[in-house]
């Protein structure tokens, strides 16, 4: 199997590897997959008291795709709303990781992630920050 | 600085020695000729070859060089030797047994031969990877045929206690069938002692060429089989098909060597397989999967819980070595040998074949050694069930969220 | 001194090309293809261009080269594969097939297939009018060789092949002689199975490739860990697969050029044979520019054989796998030949290397072996 060079830069570098502690002010926490399934994506999330994604974390079991979605995710939520969060698909994670159609199920699962981290943060906050987060579906 | 990709997959296929290479190359240039060619000294000479190597490869195995028939390798053996008994002997019975963890190409076989109206009893292997004689003797019927059983097997390394289960075999009148194309130059094969009927032989895995095999047929008693390749009436009748020189005559020298050889080579080898174990066992959650005392030397086959099967191959990939999971076109199987043992997915995934044999060398072990327990750390630091792990979560009792 | 080699039907020595190709794979690139690792992987590309270089020479596509262990198995595969994957009906195969495809033609025989045997004229050719006889019963599998293996005598396997596949029967073509000898196209020949050996085209033993129309469901004979697409279970044998490659390529790349030169040699070599009272077998056909089977009336072929390798050329009186019997060939009777002149055959098969001088000087050496004999002869009588 060949990963493409940006698989493996992440995998090789992954950036944001770690963990919040989960009482910290402001922490979500979206955890998907199974270890049956070969993937298990933790993906927390820091926002500030104005909505901003300040910063992420991820760990993942799961191979180098997986390990490369969720790194990538780390990187490109920073700075946005948790709305704009929610509109990274997986298509352009595939695509800008190019993995090939084995591994689409990576990104899918990157994106998932993203998704039950916000709906962490909405169940600990109400309704507060965000509006409208079916918009895109 | 050992030189990267560091290849411990003697067991996938071994170099061919170049005291081996040096042996065939005249085969391939001039002495080419069809050892079939009775009228002149082309042919004469390949046939003498071929003649001389038939000892070679019987002697490692104290067999009879009558008792050898060429085959195109340990799969044609392994088929030659089950359908041809099946076919032969159906009159007697239609009911065959092997073990579950059997190489494919004997498993494929029994199938093969359910299709055609044989009843097979796939025995489960004991944890350890080793047969139950109590299982095995049980499961042999009034109308079994043959029984099919590895010496050694291809991923674990466990040994069979063949002589025993032939003893059982020749006892109740069933035929019995040994793949020991994993065996040859690693344990002893004492073929007038041991009660074995048939037994595949393969020259690459034991620094000998691809392409070429041996089937061993006991003449006393006397097996039949039906032969499977027909033609020009080669090999007694059993297998046809002109006589590949180059390639007996290199099976032959590395027979003969691994018959020089085998016993120093194999303290050598398990003192590199024991410094490899002893660096390893220092990771945490490191499984050994199969027997360790019934074990060839060459092999350690281990699991790493908490990381995941693919991305620990990616890790290591400076080293060549086997993992549990089988590629499949889109999705990755994981390895039916660690399954039959009773071993979950994830450790089954998580599993890494390392196979020693003549080129390794001390400084490649540590360089494994050393790759190896960084980049478990590594993933086990990128892995939340490492973390779920150490916090002391049973993770059985997690409800994940599946996708 | 090594004798002269004039047995290149029986098997050819290696070009020096496909050994120099072969070489690296036996040591530095030793991986399994179905291994993962580097090492793995570079075999598997190793194959994947043999497999490219067999499809080319051959006019079939890679996906169509199932590699074998030689050419036997190749027709094994071919014809019980094949009748596998086929309701029993009517197999028919010509009377002069090699045993590789006659025998296990006999093998289905016994599994309720019909068997019928294609009669060949005096000059060794099936004739039209003899398949269409036969494919007046309804018929699965049609084999018929491209190029006789004892005479050389070259089939019209397209025409046949369209005659078959008319009353809807599967046509398979063994042509381990023919290449590299005259040119072999699948897409020309346009048969939907085609058997092809390394060895007889100066590439290695232990490799051949049965060429299949993807259409058609073979069942495996060997089976296992399912490479060449479950087709045949087996590792590869990689160096092997590597010489059959090159020396596909080789041989294409000769082919015209050693026809001509050939049949330069064999027209020197029969007019010779004539002069000295030989029956040419086949000579009204078309045949093989490096093969003469040849009698002389009266003169037992092994002897006649024998008494050339005292004088130093290596020639046959049939197919080497039948040799050191003494029944006359099933080829010969077939084409009407009697069985005491049968006997009396020798096969005299060139090489790209055989000179206009070998075969001036076994021309005057067989001359002076003949009035030896038939001075013998006259004594005796």
């Amino acid at each position: 199997m060949s990963y493409s060079t940006k698989v493996l830069d992440h995998y090789e570098n992954p950036r944001n590897v770690g963990s919040f502690a989960q009482d910290e002010e402001g922490i979500a926490t979206g955890m998907v997959g199974a270890p049956a399934c070969g993937d298990v994506m933790k993906l927390q999330l820091k926002v500030n008291k104005d909505g901003i994604i300040e910063d992420a974390k991820f760990k993942t079991y799961g191979c180098g795709s997986a390990i490369a979605s969720s790194s990538l995710v780390t990187e490109w939520v920073k700075g946005k709303t948790l709305d704009q969060a929610l509109d990274i698909k997986n298509t352009h994670i595939a695509e800008e990781l190019a993995l090939p159609p084995v591994k689409i199920h990576c990104s899918v699962l990157a994106e998932d992630a993203i998704k039950a981290a916000v709906a962490d943060y909405k169940s600990k906050h109400g309704t507060t920050v965000e509006t409208n987060m079916c918009s895109s579906h | 600085m050992v030189k990267t990709p560091v290849y411990l997959d003697y067991s996938a296929t071994t170099p061919v020695d170049p005291r081996v290479a040096d042996k065939m190359i005249p085969y391939l240039v001039e002495k080419f000729g069809n050892p079939a060619s009775r009228s002149h000294p082309f042919g004469w000479e390949a046939e003498k070859a071929v003649e001389e190597a038939r000892e070679q490869v019987a002697a490692l195995v104290n067999a009879d060089p009558k008792e050898i028939v060429w085959t195109s390798g340990a799969t044609e053996s392994n088929n030659l030797a089950i359908k041809g008994a099946a076919h032969f002997y159906s009159g007697k019975g239609k009911h065959l047994v092997t073990v579950m963890t059997e190489h494919k190409a004997v498993l494929d076989t029994m199938r093969h031969l359910e299709g055609e109206g044989f009843e097979v009893t796939y025995l489960d292997p004991e944890p350890s990877g080793l047969v139950d004689l109590e299982k095995f003797k049980a499961a042999l019927r009034p109308d079994t045929i043959l029984a099919s059983v590895m010496l050694v097997n291809n991923e674990i390394g466990v040994i069979q206690d063949i002589a025993t289960l032939g003893e059982v075999c020749r006892g109740k009148g069933v035929l019995f069938h040994v793949d020991a194309a994993q065996a040859t130059g690693k344990v002893e094969i004492d073929l007038a002692k041991l009660k074995v009927d048939l037994m595949s032989f393969s020259a690459h895995k034991t620094y000998g060429p691809k392409g070429i095999g041996a089937l061993y047929v006991r003449r006393k008693p006397r097996v039949r089989l039906e032969a499977q390749m027909h033609g020009g009436g080669h090999e007694r009748g059993l297998r046809s098909g002109t006589l590949a020189t180059h390639q007996i005559v290199g099976m032959g020298e590395a027979f003969r060597i691994a018959k020089e050889e085998m016993a120093t080579e194999n303290e050598r080898i398990r003192a590199l397989r024991d410094r490899l174990y002893k660096g390893l066992s220092q990771i945490e959650e490191a499984h050994l999967n199969g027997d360790m005392e019934w074990r060839v030397p060459h092999n350690l086959n281990l699991s790493f819980n908490f990381v995941e099967g693919e991305s620990l191959i990616m890790a290591v990939r400076d080293l060549a070595v086997s993992s549990g999971s089988a590629c499949t076109s889109a999705s990755l199987e994981p390895s039916y040998v660690l399954r039959a043992l009773g071993r979950s997915d994830e450790l089954a995934h998580s599993s890494i074949r390392f196979t020693i044999g003549r080129f390794t060398t001390e400084e490649e072990v540590d360089f494994a050694i050393d790759l190896v327990t960084r980049n478990i750390g590594r993933l086990r630091e990128m892995s939340p069930l490492w973390d779920m792990f150490k916090e002391g979560i049973d993770l059985s009792t997690v409800k994940w969220a599946s996708h | 001194m090594s004798p002269v080699y004039f047995d290149h039907n029986a098997t050819t020595p290696l070009d020096e090309r496909v050994l120099a190709a072969m070489l690296p794979y036996f040591r530095e690139h030793f991986g399994n293809p179905s291994s993962r690792h580097e090492y793995g992987r570079e075999a598997r590309r190793a194959v994947d261009g043999a497999r490219e270089q067999v499809a080319d020479a051959l006019g079939a596509h890679p996906s169509q080269v199932i590699f074998t262990s030689g050419g036997s198995e190749a027709n094994n595969l071919a014809i019980k594969g094949a009748a596998a994957g086929l309701t029993p009906s009517q197999l028919a195969i010509s009377a002069i097939e090699h045993p590789c495809v006659a025998k296990p033609a006999q093998e289905l025989a016994a599994q309720g297939w019909k068997l019928a045997k294609i009669g060949v004229n005096t000059a060794g050719r099936i004739e039209g009018d003899a398949l269409e006889q036969a494919l007046r019963q309804p018929t699965g599998l049609v084999s018929v060789m491209l190029a006789n293996n004892e005479t050389g005598v070259i089939q019209d396997v397209a025409t046949l092949a369209e005659t078959a596949r008319k009353h809807g029967a599967l046509v398979h073509s063994d042509a381990v002689q023919a290449l590299g000898k005259v040119s072999v196209d699948f897409s020309v020949l346009n048969v939907d199975l085609l058997s092809v050996s390394a060895h007889k085209a100066y590439g290695p033993k232990g490799i051949g490739a049965l060429i299949a129309n993807k259409a058609v469901e073979i069942k495996p004979l060997i089976v296992g860990a399912g490479h060449e697409k479950g087709l045949r279970a087996g590792t590869e044998n990689v160096p092997a697969i590597v010489g059959f490659g090159i020396a596909c390529e080789l041989a294409v790349r000769r082919v015209s050029e050693l026809q001509g030169r050939l049949r330069g040699l064999q027209g020197e070599l029969e007019r010779g044979l004539h002069g000295m009272g030989a029956v040419i077998f086949g000579a009204a056909a078309e045949r093989l520019p490096n093969t003469s089977f040849f009698g002389f009336p009266g003169i037992e072929g092994e002897t006649l054989v024998m008494a050339l390798d005292n004088a130093g050329f290596a020639v046959a009186s049939g197919a080497a796998c039948s040799s050191g019997s003494t029944q006359a060939s099933a080829t010969l009777l077939a084409m009407g030949v009697d069985n005491e002149l049968g006997r009396a055959a020798v096969r005299v098969s060139l090489g790209k290397d055989t000179t206009g001088e070998q075969v001036r000087e076994f021309l005057g050496a067989l001359q002076g072996e003949l009035k030896r004999m038939r001075g013998l002869a006259a004594m005796a009588a």
